[in-house]
């Protein structure tokens, strides 16, 4: 027992070694590098999608038109209201102008993907219908028929 | 005479700073992808009157302004909703002399729904007031419905389900080769069970 305790002398504990510590926080900034994407908009509205399961992956980035619709995130524009907006390249626009827009965003397009662009609807669960039906009837006028009503994974009783 | 030290070693005491600013800074300027969701595609925007749709043909579905959901008539949980889509696309009501006869199904075949999977029209109708959860859970499960035939008639002649066959065609790895195969197959599954749905005009009173 004197013998164990030889080296452990209460004065002088040796130090915890930290020069693994920069190879932890590499591992998880290579994790953080690998799974998420750069943001190219603010979220100017709340976007809580609803779940399905036989969703489809939308995985290419470069044929996909976002458009967001939800309330006003409170922060910043409290004047707002409510009522469900919709938000494309980072500011609100109307139902009216769904069209202009898509169809900008499809002209910043390379020529051979314009014809397989989808349309990716982010709206929040308390966007009702009437919203909904309009933007489609928008985006049925400038012929982008292609639409992916973007969700979470889950269970569809959580919409209910 | 010059000594033979080893050269100072660098002091890596900083590392984990400098790594955990770069960390922080990922985390802010990033965020994580959810890009899945329900492929649809909209009908053009031309109005020629579809002709002749015979009434057993149609599965009408339709979610009111309270959210309540209607089908063929009678209010549904949505529980029930996939079952009942299935059981009227499968359904295959022409008896086995005509030229349409559907001899893959598996239905009842009853005389009052669909006729075969190539006529059988599912429409979903919404009011303004509902809501959008609501809708994606009803399209979720119509989609679910054509899937699970179009699985189950994929595993009996492919031996794989459909949504594994899709899911291999976008990727980027397979052969020309593979991939026209692939496509192949893809269109007779659909052809068998051609995805009909839909989405009339809100009319409201």
């Amino acid at each position: 027992m004197i013998k164990f305790n030889k080296y452990r002398s209460s004065k002088s504990l040796p130090p915890v070694s930290t020069a693994s510590l920069p190879d932890i926080v590499f591992i998880l900034l290579f994790f953080f590098m690998t799974v998420t994407v750069m943001k190219n908009q603010n979220l100017l509205v709340e976007n809580t999608l609803p779940t399905a399961t036989e969703t489809e992956k939308l995985d290419k980035k470069d044929r996909v038109i976002e458009i967001y619709i939800g309330k006003p995130t409170t922060d910043g524009n409290a004047n707002l209201g409510d009522e469900p907006r919709i938000q494309m390249d980072n500011k609100f626009i109307t139902v009216d102008e769904v069209g202009d827009y898509a169809l900008q965003a499809l002209s910043s397009m390379p020529q051979h993907l314009r014809s397989v662009a989808t349309v990716s609807i982010k709206a929040d669960v308390e966007v009702k219908m009437g919203v909904i039906d309009d933007l489609k009837n928008q985006l049925r006028k400038v012929n982008l028929l292609k639409i992916n009503y973007t969700t979470y994974e889950g269970a569809i009783v959580d919409n209910l | 005479m010059k000594n033979h030290r080893s050269p100072q070693e660098v002091n890596a005491g900083s590392m984990a700073d400098i790594a955990f600013l770069l960390l922080i800074f990922f985390l802010v300027t990033t965020s994580i992808e959810n890009d899945a969701g329900l492929n649809r595609s909209l009908p053009p925007d031309v109005s020629d009157n579809i002709v002749d749709i015979k009434e057993k043909n149609l599965f009408e579905i339709s979610i009111n302004n309270a959210d309540k959901i209607m089908a063929e008539d009678d209010i549904v949980d949505s529980k029930n909703l996939k079952e009942k889509v299935i059981a009227f696309i499968d359904n295959g009501g022409l008896s086995s002399e005509s030229d349409k006869y559907c001899a893959y199904c598996k239905g009842n075949r009853l005389a009052n729904s669909s006729e075969n999977p190539d006529k059988a029209i599912v429409s979903i109708k919404t009011q303004r007031n509902s809501s959008y959860p609501v809708y994606v859970a009803v399209q979720n499960e119509v989609l679910g419905a054509y899937n699970f035939l179009r699985n189950r008639e994929s595993l009996r002649l492919f031996n794989t389900t459909y949504e594994a066959m899709n899911a291999q065609y976008y990727n980027d790895e397979i052969s020309e080769n593979q991939k026209i195969e692939l496509k192949e197959r893809l269109e007779i599954i659909r052809a068998l069970y051609p995805q009909k749905i839909l989405e009339p005009e809100t009319v409201n009173n």
